[in-house]
């Protein structure tokens, strides 16, 4: 049997895992990645338009700081955000971007002077300050009432994934790729380790660790029409689901992006609606004004995508051999802008659908996009019921997204979160509790029961683990998408119960030493089933309509009796649905108690306590002249949450004298 | 539909791993479907037809770099290539240079991650203390963007594929590792001077081993300026190394 001993095991080689075992390392400890793919193909660096970072550099970000991006962060998760969280984001993302800065990354710049933008479909010209010439620029997002997310060209992640793949090689992390954890190795309620398919060779291999950190994305290919990579399959949420007794938050709040390209799903960027893109429909009417007068194209996610749906719903989509679509207009952006700002945007227009966007509209129709919920950890990334688990990024449920995540906040998620759960885990190993103490026995029942789930795979039953995935897909994206009702959810639980049935019957034909794709299929099915069980029943259980959560038999946001986190776990490995059990928000220490969100319905049932803590916070706000650090402290203390090194305050152009 | 087309796809297969495999072509047939992708004949491919194929797509979107292989005789990215701007036979190789996983799955991460240690192909700081509260560097707008052109290589091996010298000497850094160079000795954030990156590619592994046949160029998925790139880095590592 091989093992391979390290301090800190981070799955999943994506930022916020490279990030978390760079922080590690600095701290001194032996971290070492293991990554399905070599670690810049990671689904990273598909993110595209930018990092939500409240550096108010641009005169369109003037004003902007903490405050704001925790407001707009708060209101786009429709209240189901964990504030202590958000408030630590905010706080770390200037630092993060600043970070990722010196490492090399060649953010997009501030020009001095005058340029012209488009803003709701008018031409207008902007003057840049002298002193902000050359500093970060930012450009609008949705569901953020400042410009605020700092870019390179279109090509965000990437920049940044290579950056922090090529500072994790400067620090000597060990990535070991084409590695796929297929259990977590637990000792009672320690995790000391996971058990491991080399994806190349076949071979099981033990690792043996300290800490553990799951930071493997998201699970878009639950879904059969998804912007995710096809490596993006839920896999981490299954190991800890596994494990019986790790939780999953929120899995039921799923993002539709509204730009995916149609019919194949791709993603272009928020940065298109946020640089001035249009939606129009058949009519080439441009639609969204109709719906969301304040916000038009650029409200949250949620709403945005809801609207399409609608507008489609009513026959206003544009008709196609795939079916009805929308479409986005870049035209009037120009090609200059295009071809310096939005260059994949024109790339993937040019090489999928053989169209220049500077001239002709891009067919779009919502699209799975992300994964709100995930690992429920607390606020240092740990896992509350097993010690030395953790989790960062879109893996994670620390719940910095409650129901509907902004654009912009998760790439900027995956670095801030790397840089503070590093901090915990190195903390975590050089502390009593990062001590282990493993038998060799432990380790080995824990390979062997692997071994023998796979032995029984191959030439196992009669059914086919790609029939199965196909149906589970379309069972996804039928019944558990945008708009969704108790009678569809019951039937999908049904569905993919009989599925889940199913996949324990499958048989694999192909067999003997190497990759064995059919092997990886039928063993990845079998998870995905449990993680979208938990999606659908979460959605069946929870009877009000949040964030991206939508259901049209309960639409309204019923603060009294849901401002709840989802908990579902897996306690029993022979069940065929998930246990799920909820844990409340308390609306008396929000420093943003529960409200309309600014864009979307305005009809949520509100929580008994939100009037006194309202009238609190208010009386705190006007009572007292307080400096706006101060009111926040006194209102909800947080920087003890963070680590010592991320807690100062962030400078920027306009606190100084200008 | 009397329109549609049957395409017939000739797959390299190979598990080195099994003593029995012996490398051969395996021709499928698969229907053409209106904007169709590599990545997808070959995923409807797997799915019906064939479940033990190995290749590699991650993004299918042009963007990660995972799917290159030589089609039809050229490297190229798989996910973005149609059928319909092909003959109706396809022929699939693995690209050259890099060890062989399975099929048409190779090994580029073990190379690319040599090269990048070799290379040092990641920022040298000239100041490595940094207080994150304070306001960022400044850096010409016009500078960031020229730095952003090569930055936006993805690795995906297609230029060593494409490489001559790369075939013969297993120490060459390719096109991908000169671009890296290039990008960092653009950047005035890297410490590093001439002479020192002379230190690195002055030689027959790096820019004096490259015979100018500039394929890498011609097959980059995107269109970085490698030619430019890398004469205007000889011209610097020979007056550096002079």
């Amino acid at each position: 049997m091989k093992i391979v001993y390290t301090d800190v095991l981070v799955i999943g080689g994506g930022l916020a895992g490279l990030r978390v075992a760079i922080g590690a390392r600095r701290r001194g400890l032996d971290a070492l990645v293991l990554s399905l793919v070599p670690p810049k193909r990671s689904h990273s660096a598909a993110a595209q338009g930018g990092m939500q970072a409240s550096l108010a550099n641009t005169v369109k970000g003037e004003g902007d700081n903490e405050d704001v991006h925790f407001g707009d962060t708060v209101r786009g998760s429709d209240w189901g955000a964990d504030q202590a969280v958000v408030r630590m984001f905010v706080n770390t993302a200037p630092k993060a971007v600043r970070e990722l800065a010196a490492w090399g990354v060649p953010w997009s710049r501030v020009r001095r002077g005058d340029r012209e933008v488009i803003i709701n479909g008018q031409r207008i010209t902007l003057t840049e300050s002298e002193q902000a010439h050359g500093l970060l620029a930012q450009r609008d997002f949705g569901g953020t009432r400042k410009w605020r997310t700092c870019y390179v060209s279109d090509g965000t992640g990437h920049a940044m994934l290579y950056a922090v793949g090529d500072q994790a090689i400067a620090h000597g992390v060990p990535v070991h790729e084409r590695k796929e954890a297929l259990a977590l190795i637990r000792d009672g309620d320690r995790c000391c380790g996971a058990v491991v398919r080399d994806l190349a060779s076949g071979e099981l291999i033990a690792y043996v660790s300290r800490a553990t950190v799951v930071a493997t994305g998201g699970a878009g290919r639950l879904y059969r029409v998804t912007t995710n990579a096809v490596i993006c399959e839920g896999m981490g949420a299954a190991l800890a689901l596994d494990t019986g007794v790790v939780a999953l938050g929120n899995m039921e709040a799923i993002q539709f992006h509204p730009t995916g390209i149609f019919p194949a799903g791709i993603l272009v960027t928020e940065g298109c609606r946020g640089d001035g893109g249009l939606l129009r429909d058949a009519a080439g009417h441009r639609f969204m004004p109709d719906y969301e007068p304040e916000k038009k194209e650029l409200a949250s996610r949620d709403v945005v995508s809801r609207r399409m749906a609608e507008h489609i719903r009513k026959g206003h989509g544009a008709a196609s051999r795939f079916g009805p679509h929308l479409w986005l207009d870049i035209t009037q952006l120009g090609r200059t802008h295009i071809d310096r700002n939005l260059r994949e945007v024109k790339e993937i227009c040019r090489y999928f659908l053989g169209v220049d966007p500077a001239e002709a509209w891009i067919p779009v129709h919502p699209a799975q996009h992300y994964t709100m919920g995930g690992i429920r950890t607390d606020a240092s990334g740990q896992c509350p019921t097993l010690r030395g688990l953790f989790s960062a990024g879109e893996a994670a449920c620390w719940d910095l997204h409650g129901f509907n995540r902004l654009g912009g906040n998760s790439v900027a998620e995956t670095v801030v979160a790397g840089m503070i759960v590093g901090e915990f885990v190195a903390d975590f190993c050089q502390g009593p509790d990062g001590e282990i103490n493993v038998p060799t026995g432990l380790v080995r029942d824990a390979v062997a029961a692997q071994q023998a789930a796979l032995d029984a795979l191959i030439g196992g039953g009669d059914e086919s683990a790609d029939a199965i995935r196909i149906a589970m897909q379309q069972v996804m994206t039928d019944r558990v998408g945008i708009f969704r009702d108790g009678r569809e959810l019951a039937v999908a639980v049904d569905e993919l119960e009989a599925l889940l049935l199913r996949s324990r019957r499958i048989g694999v034909r192909s067999e003997g030493p190497g990759p064995n794709p059919e092997l990886v299929t039928a063993y990845r099915v079998q998870r995905m089933l449990k993680v979208a069980l938990c999606i659908a029943c979460g959605a069946l259980a929870r009877q009000e309509s949040r964030g991206a959560h939508y259901r049209e038999d309960f639409p309204r946001r019923d603060d009294a009796a849901w401002l709840q986190r989802t908990l579902a776990t897996w306690p029993d490995p022979t069940a065929t649905r998930p246990t799920l059990a909820y844990e409340p928000l308390q609306v008396s220490t929000m420093e943003l108690p529960p409200g309309w969100r600014g864009y979307g319905e305005r009809n949520h049932i509100e929580h008994p306590d939100t009037p006194a803590r309202a009238a609190t916070v208010e009386a705190t706000q006007t009572a007292e002249q307080l400096s706006r650090h101060a009111l926040q402290e006194r209102l909800m203390p947080y920087r003890h949450l963070l680590p010592p090194s991320l807690r100062g305050d962030n400078d920027r152009l306009g606190d100084l004298p200008r | 539909m009397s329109d549609t087309r049957q395409i017939n796809l000739h797959v390299f297969r190979h598990n080195p791993l099994d003593p029995a495999s012996v490398p051969h072509l395996q021709t499928y047939q698969v229907e053409e479907a209106p904007g169709m992708t590599l990545f997808l004949a070959l995923s409807e491919l797997r799915e019906r037809q064939d479940p033990s194929l190995a290749f590699d797509f991650v993004c299918r979107a042009g963007i990660c770099g995972s799917c290159g292989m030589i089609v039809n005789g050229r490297p190229r990215l798989a996910c973005r290539t149609l059928t319909q701007e092909l003959p109706g036979d396809i022929t699939l190789l693995p690209l050259p240079a890099f060890g062989l996983i399975a099929d048409l799955s190779v090994d580029t991460g073990t190379w690319m991650r040599a090269m990048t240690e070799r290379l040092q192909a990641w920022l040298h700081p000239a100041d490595p203390t940094l207080d994150l509260s304070r306001i960022e560097q400044r850096m010409e707008p016009q500078l960031a963007d020229e730095i952003y052109e090569l930055d936006r290589c993805i690795e995906c091996g297609c230029c060593v594929a494409a490489c001559g010298t790369a075939q013969m000497r297993k120490d060459f850094v390719g096109a991908v590792g000169m671009n890296k160079i290039a990008r960092f000795g653009l950047d005035p954030r890297d410490a590093r001077s001439d002479a020192d990156f002379y230190e690195l590619i002055g030689g027959d592994e790096g820019v004096f081993g490259c015979m100018t046949l500039l394929a890498c160029h011609d097959v980059c998925p995107k269109e970085l300026p490698l030619q430019t790139q890398i004469a205007y880095l000889r011209r610097r590592m020979a007056r550096a190394g002079a």
